[in-house]
């Protein structure tokens, strides 16, 4: 436990520390808020769905989670690099639970995040539907920080150094993001689209997102709680037998 | 207390370390010695659970490690060759993080951690990140942070790299109280030959991963007719310089600095 919580501590010291990057990192969903909320708000209302900004923010919220938990998961290669991985590879405890106090870490920080932009999509005119539904947004932001995070580790404990990035960020996050359901409803798509948006973990984020924040939902709260849930737990087992493979 | 037997370790087509068998006593300070390239470093990260070797078998107080990881780590501590400390934290907050990593009670906790900074002289900046340090100030964090918590066996990887004669001498008479008070094993390696052969008990020297020569300072200087042990081991190694492959964070540092020019 111990161990969990001292990686756990130290992640969320490093985040706290780092205020430019979180500045930073809210840039992105507000251009993305503000452009495309607005921006497609006019021809989206004429398309008789309502308020864009009402359906976008969901996803932008569940956008900013990936980011953030994929990179923090990801950002275990600066560790092996600068050395510090080393110190708590040599360590008498289990790597299970070096593992798992990284990915609550990493979470937590995603979580943060996602409860940011949250707040600035409130700010910027989004209307909360339900507030006895707050609590379960929480629950899926929580549920999408693991994941991506928990995948961003499994993916660095493979990876030597950042060449791969790239190839990461063009074949695995921008697709989970464009096609999960975030920027557009998933309703009456063409079939391979549907097909893939259904196979993007990301897609039941957003909508259990949708649901809780909206009222509005395409699978089902229940069915985004379980395929979230039961992929964070295959992705944990994967992970640690990567993270027990690493070698320095 | 440290035996390995036919170790080899192999990357693709490349031996770094090819076939060695050696065995370190209880209470031992046994100097690893080579050039750049030997295989020092990989015999060290074999011997502390972080490469599975090739083939061969490893023993690190009576236990294998390749099936009981845990225990073996539990019974050393290292002082990488390359830094592993965390920049974002503090000096303090490094030290806390090893402590809890290794399990040390709470209240030896705190009094071992004031007396080990202010020994390395860093308690006045305990509190500063550790990316603000200098070279030197790292270092001697590193070492602290080394013997934070008392094990068995202490593996020292060219643990006085860039430090001053000052602290150099100061941390070998610490090496040499925890071996002589608690019966600590010390593995060590060292390009600094005055330093081998003052404190290591017994040498090995390693060169294009073979063990190729091994005994009392005394015996190497005898063996190879040479006043110093400097003398013996260029003798043994021969004057041509080695090339060392980049390593990983030369790499990253390159790419670090292509990404801020721009």
């Amino acid at each position: 436990m111990s161990t969990i919580y001292i990686l756990w501590l130290r992640q969320l010291k490093r985040y706290i520390r780092s205020r430019s990057r979180i500045i930073g990192s809210l840039g992105q969903p507000i251009l993305f808020l503000v452009a495309l909320g607005f921006g497609f708000g006019p021809i989206y209302q004429r398309a008789g769905q309502g308020s864009y900004i009402e359906f976008l923010a969901p996803g932008i919220i569940a956008m900013s989670i990936l980011f953030t938990a994929i990179f923090s998961g990801i950002n275990m290669i600066w560790d092996r690099q600068f050395g510090f991985l080393k110190e708590t590879l040599v360590a008498p405890v289990s790597r299970i639970n070096i593992m798992f106090g990284r990915i609550l870490g990493g979470a937590t920080e995603a979580l943060f995040q996602g409860i940011l932009v949250l707040i600035i999509s409130i700010i910027i005119g989004f209307h909360i539907h339900s507030y006895t539904l707050l609590a379960m947004s929480l629950l899926f932001m929580a549920l999408i920080s693991l994941f991506f995070t928990a995948l961003g580790t499994a993916i660095a404990s493979m990876l030597q150094d950042f060449q791969g990035f790239q190839l990461i960020m063009n074949f695995i996050v921008m697709p989970v993001f464009f096609l999960s359901g975030a920027l557009f409803p998933l309703n009456g798509l063409p079939k391979a689209l549907t097909v893939v948006a259904d196979l993007d973990p990301l897609s039941y984020g957003v909508d259990g997102l949708h649901f809780a924040l909206t009222g509005a939902s395409h699978f089902g709260a229940g069915i985004d709680i379980m395929v979230l849930s039961v992929l964070t737990f295959i992705l944990l087992v994967i992970g640690s037998y990567l993270f027990s493979k690493i070698e320095v | 207390m440290i035996k390995a037997t036919n170790l080899i370790k192999k990357f693709g087509d490349f031996t770094a370390v090819d076939n060695i068998s050696f065995n370190v006593e209880k209470a031992e300070i046994f100097g690893f010695l080579g050039p750049n390239g030997a295989g020092k470093s990989t015999t060290i990260k074999m011997l502390t659970t972080l490469l599975h070797p090739t083939s061969g078998e490893i023993e690190i107080d009576g236990i294998n490690p390749r099936h009981h990881q845990n225990k073996v780590r539990a019974s050393f501590g290292i002082v990488f060759q390359d830094p592993s400390l965390d920049d974002e934290l503090t000096a303090y907050e490094n030290m806390q993080f090893h402590a809890v990593l290794y399990k040390v009670p709470k209240n030896v906790r705190i009094n071992r951690i004031e007396e080990l900074l202010k020994y390395v002289e860093l308690w006045e900046k305990k509190n500063e990140l550790v990316k603000n340090y200098s070279g030197g100030m790292k270092r001697r964090l590193e070492i602290a942070r080394g013997f934070l918590h008392h094990p068995k066996i202490i593996f020292l990887d060219e643990p006085t790299l860039g430090l001053d004669p000052q602290t150099r001498n100061y941390m070998w008479s610490y090496v040499q109280n925890l071996n002589k008070q608690e019966q600590t094993t010390i593995f060590f390696t060292t390009h600094y030959m005055e330093e081998a052969d003052k404190n290591a008990s017994r040498i090995a020297i390693i060169d294009h991963g073979k063990i190729i020569a091994s005994g009392t300072p005394a015996q190497l200087k005898e063996q190879t007719n040479k006043e110093s042990l400097e003398d013996a081991f260029l003798e043994l190694t021969g004057h041509a310089i080695r090339e060392e492959e980049a390593s990983g964070l030369d790499k990253m540092r390159r790419m670090r600095n292509a990404f801020r020019r721009k």
